[in-house]
C-alpha cells in the first residue's frame, strides 16, 4: 500500500534551462534521510530538481519510491551530479533518443511528424533530455543535434532538409505546474461563468500584472474594437502610459476606432461622451483611416502632431510593440496593418517570446490566434461578454486560460483603477 | 534467546597482510602468525566461556581475510544472503562461505550481479530495523535491495571516514534498542537517523574508535572487544553489560577486530526477528538498475 502525492519542485520551470536526466530512488528513503540527502546534494552541487513522482510507503516496512528530474546547466555538471547520486542508491531512468527525419519538402513536415502541444516539451538527443524552445501548439519539433538544440517550428516555416522529430519516442511533455499561490489562476481555475465576483477577479488580474512585471516578463493585451465602442480606450491608454502593457495585438478595427475617437470623438459614429449616433458618423472611421493613410501611417500621424491621444498614440509614445493583423473585411486598412496572414503570425510569434501574461479582451479571432502561439506556461486572462469566446479558446487547447464573463468597460475601468489609481479616464 | 549462540569462525592459519584494501593495511607491516593464532584462540575461549558454540570454517590458502567471517553475508531466519565483495582479492571467499552455509542448513541466495554487499560487516539489525553502511564497500542500492528482499525496514547510512569502511567498525547494536557508535564515522544525516531510531546510543570517542571499540561481539549481556577505555567500560556497565577485553592487535593490522572475526549464525541478540516466528518472505525483487521506466510522466 502506498500513498501517492505530487510534490513541488525547486525551481521555476518556466525560467530553467539546461540538461535534464531522470533518476529513481527506491527503498526506505524517507526515514533513512536518503531522499532529503539526494535533494540536498543536487542543490549543493549547483543543480536543481523536480520531483516527478513520489510514493511514500504506508507502513514502516513498505519501501517508498521517488522519480526525480535532475537539471544542470551543462553536460559536465549533470554527469557529476548523477555520478554522486548513484552512490546514494539512485538509478537512472532509461530512455531512447528522439527519431528525426529530414524534411523532404519545404513548407511541410515529414509523415508521422510529432505534433506539438503548448505544454513544455523535452526531447532526448544523444542520451540527454533537453527543453524544446519556442513551445507552441500544432507545430513540429526541429533538432540541431550538433548544438543539442530543439525548437518548435511551424509547418510553413520548414526549410528543405531540416531534421524533424517523428513518432513519440524520445519526446515527453512536462505537465504545467499547478499554481501554488493564491492568485487568480489558483482560485478561479478555468471555469467560465458570469457568476463570479468581478471586483475580486479584477484585483487578482491586477496582481498578476504586477507580479509578471516584477518577474521581468511582459504583459500582452489582445484587444477587439469593443474596447473603443464601450468607452474603454482611456483606461487602456492609461495602463499603457503607466507601463503596465508592453505589447498589443489587435486588428484594423481597434486601431481604426481608437483613432476615430481620438480625431472625432466617436467610435463607429457613436459619440463616446454622449452615447448617441452623430450625423454622418458612419463615415468617421473611413475618414480616420483616410487621414492616417494620407499621412503615411499611425507613427507618422503621431510624429506630425495629428494623432495626440488614444491607445495607439500611447503605444507609439511608450514604444509598445504592436502587431495589427488584417482580415478580409477590413476597411482601408491602416498602413501598419499586416495583410499577409503568415507574416502577421510570424511577427506575433516573435513578439510573444518574453510575454508572461496575456490579457485578451473582446475579440475571439485575435484571442484564438494568440492562444495558438502561446506556450501553456504563459497565463491567459480572457475577458468577453460572450462566454463562448472563452470556451472556444479553451476548446482549442489554451487550457491555461482564466475566463471573465463581463463587459470590457467595467473590467478595464476596474483594472485601471487598481493599477493606475484612477476611477475614470 | 541467548541460550545457544552459534558463531562461525575461521582459524587464522593463512591470515596475513597480503594486499592493501583499507587504510589499516600495510603489506610491510605483516601480522605475526603465532601471535595471531594466540589472540584468535583467546577470543574463541571467551566466547565458549559465555556458552557459545563455535562452528568452524576451513581456512584456505591465499584467502587471508577468510578469518573475517562477519563479511560472509547476512542471515535472516533460514535465509543466508551471500556477500558480493567489492575487491577481487576477497571475492574468492564467497564460494567457501556459501558451501558452509549450505552445510549449516541455510537457503543460500546471492544479490544481483554488479551489486556490492559485504554482509554483517555492513548490515546490522537493531530491533526490527536493518542499519546498513554504504560507500566504501557495500553500495546503497544493494542495501535497499536487501531491505526489499527481506521485507524489513533498511536504513542505509553513509560512511564518511575511510578508516571506518564497514558499519561494524563504527556501530554496534547491543540490544533491540541500544547501540554503541562512533559519530565521526557518519555524516549529519546518518547521525540524525541513528539518534531518531535507536533509543539509547552510547557514544564512542575518537581514540576508542581507533582501537576498534565498536567492533565488538555481543553475547547476551557481555560485550567482547579488543580494548576498552575506563570511560566506555563504565558506560557499558552502567547499562548493565559486562565487558571482556582481549587483545586483537594482529587483526587490527588488517582493519578488523572481534566482531569481524565472528559470524552470529543464529542472528545477533539485537535482532528482533530471531524472537519472532519465521514468516513468508516477499518475492525476490528485480534488479532496480534494469527497470526501464519509460512510461511518460503523468499529466
Amino acid at each position: 500500500m502506498t500513498a501517492q502525492e505530487d510534490l513541488a519542485e525547486t525551481d521555476d520551470r518556466a525560467d530553467s534551462k539546461g540538461l535534464v536526466e531522470e533518476i529513481e530512488v527506491h527503498g526506505h528513503i524517507v526515514d533513512s534521510l536518503i531522499l532529503p540527502k539526494i535533494l540536498d546534494r543536487i542543490l549543493q552541487m549547483g543543480g536543481s530538481f523536480e520531483i516527478r513522482k513520489c510514493e511514500i510507503g504506508a507502513r514502516r516496512v513498505d519501501p517508498s519510491h521517488a522519480r526525480i528530474a535532475v537539471r544542470a546547466r551543462d553536460s559536465e555538471l549533470l554527469d557529476a551530479i548523477l555520478g554522486d547520486l548513484v552512490e546514494h542508491g539512485a538509478t537512472r531512468v532509461d530512455s531512447e533518443d528522439a527519431k528525426t527525419v529530414a524534411a523532404d519538402i519545404a513548407g511541410a513536415f515529414p509523415d508521422n511528424f510529432y505534433s506539438t502541444t503548448n505544454q513544455q516539451t523535452q526531447v532526448r538527443i544523444a542520451g540527454r533530455w533537453i527543453d524544446v524552445d519556442d513551445q507552441e501548439m500544432d507545430c513540429g519539433i526541429a533538432i540541431d543535434p550538433k548544438k543539442r538544440r530543439a525548437w518548435c517550428v511551424a509547418m510553413a516555416d520548414v526549410p528543405l532538409g531540416l531534421p524533424i522529430v517523428v513518432g513519440h519516442a524520445g519526446v515527453r511533455v512536462i505537465p504545467t505546474e499547478r499554481s501554488r499561490d493564491g492568485d487568480v489562476f489558483g482560485f478561479m481555475g478555468s471555469a467560465v461563468s458570469s457568476e463570479k465576483p468581478k471586483a475580486v477577479s479584477v484585483r487578482a488580474v491586477a496582481e498578476s500584472i504586477r507580479s509578471t512585471r516584477s518577474a521581468g516578463k511582459k504583459v500582452l493585451l489582445v484587444g477587439g474594437p469593443a474596447i473603443i465602442h464601450t468607452g474603454s480606450a482611456g483606461h487602456v491608454a492609461a495602463l499603457v502610459r503607466a507601463g503596465f502593457i508592453q505589447k498589443l495585438f489587435a486588428g484594423n478595427a481597434l486601431a481604426t476606432h481608437d483613432i476615430e475617437q481620438a480625431l472625432m470623438g466617436t467610435s463607429l459614429g457613436v459619440s463616446i461622451s454622449k452615447g448617441e449616433p452623430i450625423e454622418h458618423g458612419h463615415q468617421h472611421h473611413l475618414r480616420a483611416i483616410n487621414t492616417i493613410r494620407r499621412l503615411g501611417g499611425i507613427r507618422a500621424a503621431v510624429d506630425k502632431g495629428v494623432l495626440t491621444s488614444g491607445i495607439m498614440y500611447e503605444c507609439i509614445k511608450a514604444d509598445v510593440e504592436f502587431v495589427l493583423a488584417g482580415s478580409i473585411r477590413d476597411d482601408g486598412p491602416l498602413p501598419e496593418v499586416i495583410v499577409d496572414t503568415l507574416r502577421a503570425q510570424s511577427l506575433m510569434r516573435a513578439a510573444i517570446k518574453d510575454v508572461g501574461l496575456a490579457i485578451m479582451v473582446a475579440t475571439a479571432l485575435h484571442s484564438i490566434a494568440t492562444g495558438n502561439l502561446l506556450p501553456a506556461k504563459v497565463k491567459v486572462v480572457c475577458v468577453d461578454i460572450n462566454p463562448a469566446t472563452v470556451t472556444k479558446l479553451l476548446d482549442r487547447g489554451s487550457f491555461q486560460t482564466v475566463g471573465l464573463v463581463t463587459d470590457a468597460e467595467p473590467f478595464l475601468r476596474g483594472l485601471a483603477a487598481e493599477l493606475v489609481g484612477e476611477s475614470k479616464a | 534467546m541467548t541460550n545457544n549462540p552459534r558463531i562461525l569462525m575461521c582459524s587464522p592459519d593463512y591470515y596475513g597482510i597480503e594486499y592493501e584494501i583499507n587504510p589499516w593495511m600495510n603489506t610491510r607491516v605483516n601480522a605475526d602468525p603465532a601471535r595471531s593464532l594466540t589472540q584468535w584462540r583467546a577470543l574463541v575461549r571467551i566466547l565458549e566461556d559465555l556458552g557459545a558454540t563455535i562452528e568452524r570454517l576451513e581456512p584456505v590458502p591465499r584467502l587471508p581475510d577468510l578469518v573475517f567471517t562477519a563479511n560472509a553475508g547476512i542471515v535472516y531466519h533460514n535465509l543466508f544472503l551471500s556477500s558480493r565483495f567489492r575487491f577481487e582479492v576477497r571475492q574468492g571467499e564467497t564460494p567457501c562461505f556459501d558451501r558452509r552455509f549450505v552445510e549449516l542448513g541455510f537457503l543460500v541466495e546471492t544479490l544481483p550481479e554488479g551489486m556490492f554487499f559485504e554482509g554483517a560487516g555492513d548490515a546490522l539489525f537493531c530491533g526490527e530495523t536493518l542499519f546498513a553502511g554504504y560507500r566504501f564497500r557495500s553500495d546503497a542500492l544493494s542495501q535497499q535491495w536487501i531491505g526489499e528482499r527481506l521485507g524489513v525496514e533498511t536504513l542505509p547510512l553513509e560512511l564518511v571516514d575511510p578508516r571506518y569502511y564497514h558499519l561494524d567498525t563504527c556501530f554496534c547494536p547491543l540490544s533491540s534498542d541500544q547501540a554503541i557508535y562512533y559519530p565521526g564515522a557518519f555524516d549529519d544525516y546518518g547521525r540524525s537517523v541513528l539518534a531518531a531510531r535507536v533509543d539509547r546510543l552510547i557514544e564512542v570517542h575518537a581514540d576508542e574508535a581507533v582501537s576498534f571499540s565498536c567492533n565488538a561481539v555481543v553475547v547476551g549481556r557481555t560485550v567482547i572487544l579488543n580494548d576498552v577505555s575506563p570511560r566506555l567500560k563504565r558506560d557499558l556497565e552502567a547499562n548493565g553489560y559486562a565487558v571482556r577485553a582481549t587483545p586483537l592487535s594482529e587483526f587490527i593490522k588488517a582493519g578488523g577486530s572481534a566482531k569481524c572475526l565472528t559470524f552470529r549464525i543464529d542472528g545477533e541478540d539485537a535482532a528482533s526477528w530471531k524472537r519472532e516466528p519465521i514468516r513468508r518472505l516477499p518475492p525476490r525483487p528485480s534488479d532496480p538498475r534494469k527497470i526501464d521506466l519509460h512510461s511518460p510522466p503523468e499529466s
